[in-house]
Protein backbone atom coordinates (compact mmCIF):
# COMPACT_ATOMS: atom_id res chain seq x y z
CA UNK A 1 0.00 0.00 0.00
CA UNK A 2 2.82 2.27 0.18
CA UNK A 3 5.53 2.00 -2.17
CA UNK A 4 8.80 4.56 -2.17
CA UNK A 5 11.26 4.44 -4.58
CA UNK A 6 15.02 6.76 -4.11
CA UNK A 7 13.29 9.21 -1.99
CA UNK A 8 15.46 11.82 -1.68
CA UNK A 9 15.58 15.32 0.37
CA UNK A 10 18.39 17.76 1.72
CA UNK A 11 17.77 20.88 3.43
CA UNK A 12 20.61 23.38 2.16
CA UNK A 13 24.02 20.88 2.85
CA UNK A 14 22.65 18.35 4.94
CA UNK A 15 21.29 15.33 3.15
CA UNK A 16 18.19 14.37 5.35
CA UNK A 17 16.91 11.07 2.94
CA UNK A 18 19.75 9.77 0.66
CA UNK A 19 17.82 7.11 -1.79
CA UNK A 20 15.60 5.35 0.55
CA UNK A 21 13.37 2.94 -1.10
CA UNK A 22 11.01 0.52 0.80
CA UNK A 23 7.32 -1.36 0.07
CA UNK A 24 4.67 -1.85 2.98
CA UNK A 25 1.94 -4.13 2.82
CA UNK A 26 -1.56 -3.77 3.78
CA UNK A 27 -1.25 -5.86 7.67
CA UNK A 28 1.76 -4.59 8.01
CA UNK A 29 3.09 -2.44 11.22
CA UNK A 30 6.54 -0.99 10.26
CA UNK A 31 8.27 0.54 13.31
CA UNK A 32 10.56 2.81 11.94
CA UNK A 33 13.85 3.54 13.92
CA UNK A 34 17.17 5.77 13.78
CA UNK A 35 18.91 7.93 15.90
CA UNK A 36 17.91 11.79 16.23
CA UNK A 37 18.17 13.47 13.19
CA UNK A 38 18.07 9.90 10.93
CA UNK A 39 15.68 11.34 8.18
CA UNK A 40 12.58 9.82 9.97
CA UNK A 41 9.98 12.83 10.20
CA UNK A 42 11.83 13.74 6.60
CA UNK A 43 10.60 10.44 5.18
CA UNK A 44 7.25 10.49 6.82
CA UNK A 45 6.22 14.37 5.98
CA UNK A 46 7.38 13.35 2.45
CA UNK A 47 4.27 10.49 2.58
CA UNK A 48 1.77 12.64 3.95
CA UNK A 49 2.85 15.60 1.16
CA UNK A 50 4.19 18.07 3.54
CA UNK A 51 7.31 17.68 1.94
CA UNK A 52 8.50 18.00 -1.51
CA UNK A 53 11.27 15.22 -2.19
CA UNK A 54 14.08 16.41 -4.15
CA UNK A 55 13.92 13.22 -6.55
CA UNK A 56 12.25 9.72 -6.47
CA UNK A 57 8.76 9.71 -5.68
CA UNK A 58 6.04 7.37 -3.49
CA UNK A 59 2.94 5.81 -3.80
CA UNK A 60 0.27 5.08 -0.86
CA UNK A 61 -2.93 3.52 -1.63
CA UNK A 62 -1.79 3.64 -5.66
CA UNK A 63 -1.58 7.65 -5.55
CA UNK A 64 1.54 9.11 -6.63
CA UNK A 65 2.29 11.62 -3.87
CA UNK A 66 4.05 13.83 -6.69
CA UNK A 67 0.84 13.88 -8.85
CA UNK A 68 -2.06 13.05 -6.73
CA UNK A 69 -1.61 14.93 -3.01
CA UNK A 70 -5.16 15.26 -2.51
CA UNK A 71 -5.97 11.62 -3.00
CA UNK A 72 -2.88 10.75 -0.85
CA UNK A 73 -3.27 12.92 2.10
CA UNK A 74 -7.58 12.03 1.93
CA UNK A 75 -6.48 8.23 2.78
CA UNK A 76 -3.79 8.97 5.02
CA UNK A 77 -4.13 9.66 8.66
CA UNK A 78 -0.76 11.51 9.72
CA UNK A 79 0.10 12.43 12.91
CA UNK A 80 3.67 14.81 13.23
CA UNK A 81 5.50 14.70 15.56
CA UNK A 82 5.25 18.16 17.27
CA UNK A 83 1.36 17.17 16.99
CA UNK A 84 0.56 20.41 15.31
CA UNK A 85 -2.84 22.05 16.28
CA UNK A 86 -4.71 25.23 16.58
CA UNK A 87 -4.45 26.33 20.01
CA UNK A 88 -7.39 28.56 20.39
CA UNK A 89 -9.99 25.84 19.12
CA UNK A 90 -11.88 22.91 21.62
CA UNK A 91 -10.81 19.83 20.94
CA UNK A 92 -14.52 19.51 19.57
CA UNK A 93 -14.40 22.25 17.30
CA UNK A 94 -10.64 20.79 16.02
CA UNK A 95 -12.35 17.71 15.01
CA UNK A 96 -15.32 18.93 13.69
CA UNK A 97 -13.14 20.86 11.54
CA UNK A 98 -11.35 17.98 10.18
CA UNK A 99 -14.50 16.17 9.85
CA UNK A 100 -15.62 19.20 7.47
CA UNK A 101 -12.35 19.23 5.55
CA UNK A 102 -12.83 15.22 5.72
CA UNK A 103 -15.93 16.00 4.30
CA UNK A 104 -17.73 13.45 6.60
CA UNK A 105 -21.34 15.32 7.82
CA UNK A 106 -24.38 14.76 9.11
CA UNK A 107 -24.86 11.05 10.95
CA UNK A 108 -21.45 9.83 9.56
CA UNK A 109 -19.78 12.70 11.65
CA UNK A 110 -21.86 11.51 14.52
CA UNK A 111 -20.89 7.92 14.55
CA UNK A 112 -17.19 8.87 13.79
CA UNK A 113 -17.20 11.38 16.79
CA UNK A 114 -18.86 8.60 19.12
CA UNK A 115 -16.14 6.14 17.91
CA UNK A 116 -13.50 7.89 18.39
CA UNK A 117 -13.57 9.89 21.25
CA UNK A 118 -13.96 7.47 23.46
CA UNK A 119 -11.08 5.01 21.71
CA UNK A 120 -9.03 7.81 22.26
CA UNK A 121 -9.93 8.75 25.66
CA UNK A 122 -10.64 12.11 24.87
CA UNK A 123 -14.02 12.58 26.52
CA UNK A 124 -13.18 14.91 29.68
CA UNK A 125 -11.18 17.60 27.55
CA UNK A 126 -13.79 16.87 24.74
CA UNK A 127 -14.85 21.10 25.25
CA UNK A 128 -11.33 22.08 27.01
CA UNK A 129 -9.06 24.46 24.27
CA UNK A 130 -6.63 22.78 23.48
CA UNK A 131 -3.68 24.82 24.78
CA UNK A 132 -5.06 24.39 28.32
CA UNK A 133 -4.42 20.06 27.55
CA UNK A 134 -0.97 17.77 28.84
CA UNK A 135 1.18 16.57 26.67
CA UNK A 136 -0.53 13.41 26.45
CA UNK A 137 -3.82 14.78 26.21
CA UNK A 138 -2.83 16.72 23.15
CA UNK A 139 -0.92 13.72 21.33
CA UNK A 140 -3.99 11.45 21.96
CA UNK A 141 -6.15 14.73 20.28
CA UNK A 142 -3.88 13.96 17.32
CA UNK A 143 -4.26 10.50 17.05
CA UNK A 144 -7.96 10.97 17.15
CA UNK A 145 -7.64 13.59 13.97
CA UNK A 146 -5.22 11.08 12.41
CA UNK A 147 -8.08 8.37 13.02
CA UNK A 148 -11.39 9.77 12.42
CA UNK A 149 -11.70 8.52 8.71
CA UNK A 150 -10.84 5.24 9.42
CA UNK A 151 -7.60 5.82 7.15
CA UNK A 152 -6.33 2.63 5.40
CA UNK A 153 -2.84 3.96 6.11
CA UNK A 154 -1.59 5.56 9.10
CA UNK A 155 1.41 6.92 9.47
CA UNK A 156 2.26 8.16 13.37
CA UNK A 157 5.85 10.20 14.02
CA UNK A 158 6.72 9.13 17.90
CA UNK A 159 2.48 8.30 18.73
CA UNK A 160 3.44 7.98 22.28
CA UNK A 161 6.03 10.15 23.06
CA UNK A 162 4.82 12.07 26.49
CA UNK A 163 2.33 9.89 27.05
CA UNK A 164 2.30 8.15 30.60
CA UNK A 165 2.73 4.29 30.85
CA UNK A 166 -0.64 3.72 30.87
CA UNK A 167 -1.62 5.85 27.92
CA UNK A 168 1.14 4.18 26.10
CA UNK A 169 -0.01 0.91 26.83
CA UNK A 170 -3.63 1.51 25.36
CA UNK A 171 -1.74 3.32 22.49
CA UNK A 172 0.06 0.35 21.30
CA UNK A 173 -3.14 -1.95 21.70
CA UNK A 174 -5.07 0.67 19.45
CA UNK A 175 -2.37 -0.25 16.71
CA UNK A 176 -2.13 -4.13 17.40
CA UNK A 177 -6.17 -4.07 17.03
CA UNK A 178 -5.70 -1.74 13.38
CA UNK A 179 -2.60 -3.97 12.77
CA UNK A 180 -4.69 -6.27 9.89
CA UNK A 181 -7.03 -4.45 7.91
CA UNK A 182 -4.10 -0.98 7.98
CA UNK A 183 -1.17 -0.17 7.19
CA UNK A 184 0.83 1.21 9.79
CA UNK A 185 4.32 3.29 9.98
CA UNK A 186 5.42 3.96 13.14
CA UNK A 187 8.76 5.79 14.05
CA UNK A 188 9.41 5.14 17.46
CA UNK A 189 13.05 5.78 19.79
CA UNK A 190 10.62 3.45 22.46
CA UNK A 191 12.37 -0.28 21.56
CA UNK A 192 10.03 -2.01 23.52
CA UNK A 193 7.10 -0.52 21.40
CA UNK A 194 8.60 -1.98 18.86
CA UNK A 195 8.76 -5.56 20.24
CA UNK A 196 5.56 -5.10 21.05
CA UNK A 197 3.31 -3.48 17.74
CA UNK A 198 5.88 -4.24 15.40
CA UNK A 199 5.68 -6.97 12.70
CA UNK A 200 8.65 -5.24 10.92
CA UNK A 201 11.78 -2.99 11.24
CA UNK A 202 13.14 -0.58 9.23
CA UNK A 203 16.50 1.42 11.11
CA UNK A 204 17.80 4.22 9.22
CA UNK A 205 20.73 7.24 9.77
CA UNK A 206 21.96 9.67 8.36
CA UNK A 207 19.18 9.23 5.51
CA UNK A 208 19.92 5.71 4.29
CA UNK A 209 18.39 2.47 5.48
CA UNK A 210 20.90 0.47 7.51
CA UNK A 211 18.30 -2.60 8.01
CA UNK A 212 15.22 -4.06 6.72
CA UNK A 213 13.79 -6.88 9.44
CA UNK A 214 11.65 -8.35 11.80
CA UNK A 215 12.60 -7.69 15.43
CA UNK A 216 12.55 -11.91 16.63
CA UNK A 217 15.13 -11.83 13.14
CA UNK A 218 17.29 -9.26 14.54
CA UNK A 219 17.04 -10.39 18.16
CA UNK A 220 18.25 -13.84 16.77
CA UNK A 221 20.65 -12.37 14.40
CA UNK A 222 22.73 -10.26 16.89
CA UNK A 223 21.93 -12.49 20.09
CA UNK A 224 20.59 -9.90 22.24
CA UNK A 225 18.08 -7.19 23.21
CA UNK A 226 16.88 -4.57 20.65
CA UNK A 227 18.70 -1.97 22.42
CA UNK A 228 21.75 -3.31 21.99
CA UNK A 229 21.15 -4.59 18.14
CA UNK A 230 20.21 -0.87 17.78
CA UNK A 231 23.02 0.85 19.52
CA UNK A 232 25.19 -1.90 17.65
CA UNK A 233 23.88 -0.95 14.10
CA UNK A 234 23.82 2.86 14.50
CA UNK A 235 26.79 3.24 15.45
CA UNK A 236 28.68 0.31 13.97
CA UNK A 237 27.33 1.46 10.30
CA UNK A 238 27.41 5.26 10.74
CA UNK A 239 31.00 5.55 11.97
CA UNK B 1 -14.36 23.37 -1.91
CA UNK B 2 -15.67 21.88 0.83
CA UNK B 3 -12.37 22.49 2.02
CA UNK B 4 -12.22 26.25 1.06
CA UNK B 5 -15.59 26.41 3.19
CA UNK B 6 -13.73 24.92 5.88
CA UNK B 7 -10.72 26.43 6.17
CA UNK B 8 -12.96 29.38 5.86
CA UNK B 9 -15.00 28.70 8.27
CA UNK B 10 -12.33 28.08 11.04
CA UNK B 11 -10.41 30.98 10.30
CA UNK B 12 -13.59 33.02 10.51
CA UNK B 13 -14.49 31.69 14.21
CA UNK B 14 -11.10 31.94 15.02
CA UNK B 15 -11.12 36.02 15.03
CA UNK B 16 -13.73 35.66 17.13
CA UNK B 17 -12.13 33.09 19.78
CA UNK B 18 -8.94 35.09 19.92
CA UNK B 19 -9.58 38.88 21.39
CA UNK B 20 -8.04 40.00 18.08
CA UNK B 21 -11.50 40.77 16.63
CA UNK B 22 -12.52 42.88 19.28
CA UNK B 23 -9.62 44.73 19.75
CA UNK B 24 -9.72 45.68 15.80
CA UNK B 25 -13.26 46.50 16.12
CA UNK B 26 -13.13 48.69 18.90
CA UNK B 27 -9.91 50.53 17.44
CA UNK B 28 -11.05 50.55 14.28
CA UNK B 29 -14.51 51.77 14.75
CA UNK B 30 -13.15 54.79 17.03
CA UNK B 31 -10.40 56.13 15.12
CA UNK B 32 -13.04 56.06 12.08
CA UNK B 33 -15.51 57.93 14.16
CA UNK B 34 -12.87 60.09 15.94
CA UNK B 35 -10.78 61.29 12.51
CA UNK B 36 -14.30 62.03 10.97
CA UNK B 37 -15.24 64.33 13.06
CA UNK B 38 -12.01 66.13 13.60
CA UNK B 39 -11.80 66.66 10.21
CA UNK B 40 -14.80 68.94 10.74
CA UNK B 41 -17.57 66.55 9.96
CA UNK B 42 -20.12 69.38 11.27
CA UNK B 43 -18.37 72.30 10.19
CA UNK B 44 -18.87 71.75 6.31
CA UNK B 45 -22.23 71.44 6.98
CA UNK B 46 -23.19 68.53 4.45
CA UNK B 47 -25.21 65.42 4.72
CA UNK B 48 -22.27 63.86 2.78
CA UNK B 49 -19.16 61.22 4.43
CA UNK B 50 -16.44 62.37 2.71
CA UNK B 51 -15.05 63.43 5.84
CA UNK B 52 -15.37 59.44 6.46
CA UNK B 53 -14.16 57.54 3.94
CA UNK B 54 -10.94 60.29 3.00
CA UNK B 55 -9.53 58.58 6.36
CA UNK B 56 -9.82 55.28 5.12
CA UNK B 57 -6.64 54.97 3.19
CA UNK B 58 -4.73 56.05 6.30
CA UNK B 59 -6.56 53.59 8.91
CA UNK B 60 -6.09 50.94 6.34
CA UNK B 61 -2.81 50.97 5.99
CA UNK B 62 -1.98 50.43 9.59
CA UNK B 63 -5.01 48.31 10.54
CA UNK B 64 -5.04 45.79 7.61
CA UNK B 65 -1.89 44.43 7.90
CA UNK B 66 -2.48 43.68 11.55
CA UNK B 67 -5.21 41.57 10.25
CA UNK B 68 -3.21 39.97 7.46
CA UNK B 69 0.67 39.66 9.40
CA UNK B 70 -1.08 36.46 11.51
CA UNK B 71 -2.54 34.60 8.56
CA UNK B 72 0.25 32.42 7.75
CA UNK B 73 3.19 33.73 10.09
CA UNK B 74 1.43 32.50 13.31
CA UNK B 75 0.28 29.09 11.17
CA UNK B 76 3.99 28.25 10.30
CA UNK B 77 5.38 29.29 13.86
CA UNK B 78 2.97 27.38 15.93
CA UNK B 79 3.68 24.60 13.38
CA UNK B 80 -0.10 23.92 12.47
CA UNK B 81 0.45 24.36 9.29
CA UNK B 82 1.49 21.13 9.14
CA UNK B 83 -1.95 19.87 9.93
CA UNK B 84 -3.84 22.17 7.86
CA UNK B 85 -1.58 21.18 4.59
CA UNK B 86 -1.50 17.62 5.21
CA UNK B 87 -5.13 17.59 5.40
CA UNK B 88 -6.92 16.69 1.67
CA UNK B 89 -6.35 21.05 1.21
CA UNK B 90 -4.54 22.83 -1.58
CA UNK B 91 -1.87 25.34 -0.51
CA UNK B 92 -4.35 27.38 -3.28
CA UNK B 93 -7.82 26.66 -1.24
CA UNK B 94 -6.26 27.65 1.85
CA UNK B 95 -4.83 30.53 0.80
CA UNK B 96 -8.32 31.93 -0.23
CA UNK B 97 -10.52 30.58 2.66
CA UNK B 98 -7.91 32.39 4.83
CA UNK B 99 -7.96 35.56 2.67
CA UNK B 100 -11.52 35.40 2.54
CA UNK B 101 -12.07 34.88 5.65
CA UNK B 102 -10.50 37.94 6.65
CA UNK B 103 -11.77 40.16 4.28
CA UNK B 104 -15.41 38.66 5.55
CA UNK B 105 -13.92 40.47 8.73
CA UNK B 106 -13.33 42.88 7.64
CA UNK B 107 -16.47 43.65 5.94
CA UNK B 108 -17.98 43.03 9.18
CA UNK B 109 -15.44 45.87 10.78
CA UNK B 110 -16.88 48.22 7.79
CA UNK B 111 -20.61 47.77 8.10
CA UNK B 112 -20.37 48.09 11.96
CA UNK B 113 -19.74 52.13 10.78
CA UNK B 114 -23.66 52.06 10.23
CA UNK B 115 -23.95 54.52 12.64
CA UNK B 116 -22.24 57.56 10.28
CA UNK B 117 -24.76 56.46 7.51
CA UNK B 118 -27.80 56.50 10.15
CA UNK B 119 -26.13 60.53 10.95
CA UNK B 120 -25.48 61.59 7.81
CA UNK B 121 -29.30 60.61 6.94
CA UNK B 122 -30.74 62.30 9.77
CA UNK B 123 -29.31 65.51 9.47
CA UNK B 124 -29.70 65.59 6.37
CA UNK B 125 -30.50 64.19 2.83
CA UNK B 126 -27.66 62.34 1.53
CA UNK B 127 -26.50 61.01 -2.07
CA UNK B 128 -26.83 57.50 -1.47
CA UNK B 129 -25.10 56.68 -4.12
CA UNK B 130 -22.32 58.16 -3.12
CA UNK B 131 -22.43 56.48 0.28
CA UNK B 132 -22.36 53.04 -1.54
CA UNK B 133 -19.36 53.52 -3.98
CA UNK B 134 -17.58 55.12 -0.83
CA UNK B 135 -18.28 51.51 0.76
CA UNK B 136 -17.61 49.91 -2.06
CA UNK B 137 -14.14 51.48 -2.74
CA UNK B 138 -13.26 50.97 1.02
CA UNK B 139 -14.08 47.25 0.90
CA UNK B 140 -12.10 46.74 -2.54
CA UNK B 141 -9.23 48.73 -0.86
CA UNK B 142 -9.14 46.81 2.67
CA UNK B 143 -9.15 43.47 0.03
CA UNK B 144 -6.31 44.77 -2.24
CA UNK B 145 -3.93 45.97 1.69
CA UNK B 146 -5.21 42.29 2.84
CA UNK B 147 -3.98 40.49 0.17
CA UNK B 148 -0.54 42.62 -0.09
CA UNK B 149 -0.27 41.93 3.70
CA UNK B 150 -1.40 37.93 2.92
CA UNK B 151 1.76 37.77 0.95
CA UNK B 152 4.15 39.41 3.27
CA UNK B 153 2.63 37.08 6.30
CA UNK B 154 3.89 34.08 4.01
CA UNK B 155 7.12 35.49 4.03
CA UNK B 156 8.13 35.66 7.18
CA UNK B 157 7.71 33.65 10.05
CA UNK B 158 7.83 36.71 12.48
CA UNK B 159 5.03 38.48 12.65
CA UNK B 160 5.91 41.64 13.65
CA UNK B 161 8.53 41.21 10.35
CA UNK B 162 5.03 40.61 7.82
CA UNK B 163 3.78 43.14 9.81
CA UNK B 164 6.20 46.37 8.84
CA UNK B 165 6.90 45.02 5.38
CA UNK B 166 3.14 44.94 4.85
CA UNK B 167 2.68 48.54 6.50
CA UNK B 168 5.70 49.43 3.85
CA UNK B 169 3.83 47.94 0.58
CA UNK B 170 0.42 49.57 1.44
CA UNK B 171 1.80 52.86 2.32
CA UNK B 172 4.05 52.98 -0.78
CA UNK B 173 0.79 52.16 -2.51
CA UNK B 174 -1.36 55.02 -1.37
CA UNK B 175 1.47 57.69 -0.63
CA UNK B 176 2.61 57.00 -4.56
CA UNK B 177 -0.97 58.86 -5.89
CA UNK B 178 -0.86 61.98 -3.22
CA UNK B 179 -0.80 65.46 -4.91
CA UNK B 180 2.43 66.04 -2.59
CA UNK B 181 4.21 63.21 -4.12
CA UNK B 182 3.03 63.42 -7.62
CA UNK B 183 4.21 67.38 -7.04
CA UNK B 184 8.10 65.95 -5.75
CA UNK B 185 7.83 63.30 -8.64
CA UNK B 186 7.28 66.03 -11.36
CA UNK B 187 9.88 68.08 -10.46
CA UNK B 188 12.22 65.17 -12.26
CA UNK B 189 10.11 62.62 -14.11
CA UNK B 190 9.18 63.44 -17.00
CA UNK B 191 5.44 63.74 -17.02
CA UNK B 192 4.59 60.90 -18.56
CA UNK B 193 5.96 58.53 -15.98
CA UNK B 194 4.60 60.61 -13.26
CA UNK B 195 1.20 60.00 -14.69
CA UNK B 196 2.37 56.24 -14.91
CA UNK B 197 3.02 56.48 -11.27
CA UNK B 198 -0.28 57.51 -10.50
CA UNK B 199 -2.02 55.03 -12.42
CA UNK B 200 -0.13 52.73 -10.24
CA UNK B 201 -1.11 54.10 -7.20
CA UNK B 202 -4.45 52.68 -5.10
CA UNK B 203 -5.42 56.35 -3.88
CA UNK B 204 -6.11 57.06 -7.35
CA UNK B 205 -8.42 54.53 -8.09
CA UNK B 206 -9.91 54.57 -4.40
CA UNK B 207 -10.55 58.57 -4.77
CA UNK B 208 -12.12 57.75 -8.10
CA UNK B 209 -14.72 54.99 -6.73
CA UNK B 210 -15.20 56.91 -3.91
CA UNK B 211 -16.73 60.03 -5.89
CA UNK B 212 -19.11 58.09 -7.46
CA UNK B 213 -17.51 56.95 -10.83
CA UNK B 214 -17.73 52.79 -11.35
CA UNK B 215 -14.92 52.52 -14.19
CA UNK B 216 -13.89 48.80 -15.28
CA UNK B 217 -10.41 50.49 -14.93
CA UNK B 218 -10.67 51.18 -11.40
CA UNK B 219 -12.53 47.96 -10.28
CA UNK B 220 -9.79 45.80 -13.07
CA UNK B 221 -6.96 47.66 -11.27
CA UNK B 222 -8.38 46.19 -7.52
CA UNK B 223 -9.42 42.83 -8.60
CA UNK B 224 -5.52 42.43 -10.50
CA UNK B 225 -3.89 43.52 -7.53
CA UNK B 226 -5.59 40.96 -5.20
CA UNK B 227 -5.25 38.56 -7.65
CA UNK B 228 -2.05 38.92 -8.30
CA UNK B 229 -0.79 39.34 -4.84
CA UNK B 230 -2.79 36.36 -3.77
CA UNK B 231 -1.47 33.90 -6.06
CA UNK B 232 2.10 35.29 -5.24
CA UNK B 233 1.41 34.05 -1.63
CA UNK B 234 0.40 30.31 -2.88
CA UNK B 235 3.94 30.27 -4.86
CA UNK B 236 5.77 31.51 -1.64
CA UNK B 237 4.02 29.33 0.43
CA UNK B 238 4.24 26.08 -1.68
CA UNK B 239 7.82 26.84 -1.39
CA UNK B 240 8.27 27.88 2.19
CA UNK B 241 5.72 25.61 3.91
CA UNK B 242 7.77 23.09 5.76
CA UNK B 243 11.02 25.51 5.82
Amino acid sequence: MISIKKLRRSFGPIIAVDGVSFDVEKGQVLGFLGPNGAGKSTVMRMLACFLRPDSGTATVCGYDILKNPADVRRSIGYLAENVPAYSEMTVGSLLNFVCDVRQIAGKDRKRALDRIVPMCAIESVYHQTIETLSKGYRRRVGLAQALIHDPDVLILDEPTDGLDPNQKHEVRTLIGKMAKDKCIVVSTHVLEEVEAVCSRTIIIARGKILVDSTPEALREKYKCSLDEVFRKITKSKVA
Amino acid sequence: MHSFWAVLKREFKSYFTTPIAYVFLVVFLFFSGYLTFKRGFFEIRQADMTAFFVNMPLLFVFLVPAVAMRLWAEERKSGSIELLLTLPITVIQAVLGKFFAAWLFLAIALALTFPMVVTVCYLGDPDTGLIVTGYIASFLMAGAFLAVGCFFSTVSKNQVISFVLSVVACAILVFAGMPTTMDYLSTFLPAGLVTTVETFSLQTHYESIQIGVLQFRDLSYFVLLIVGWIAASAVVLEERKAN
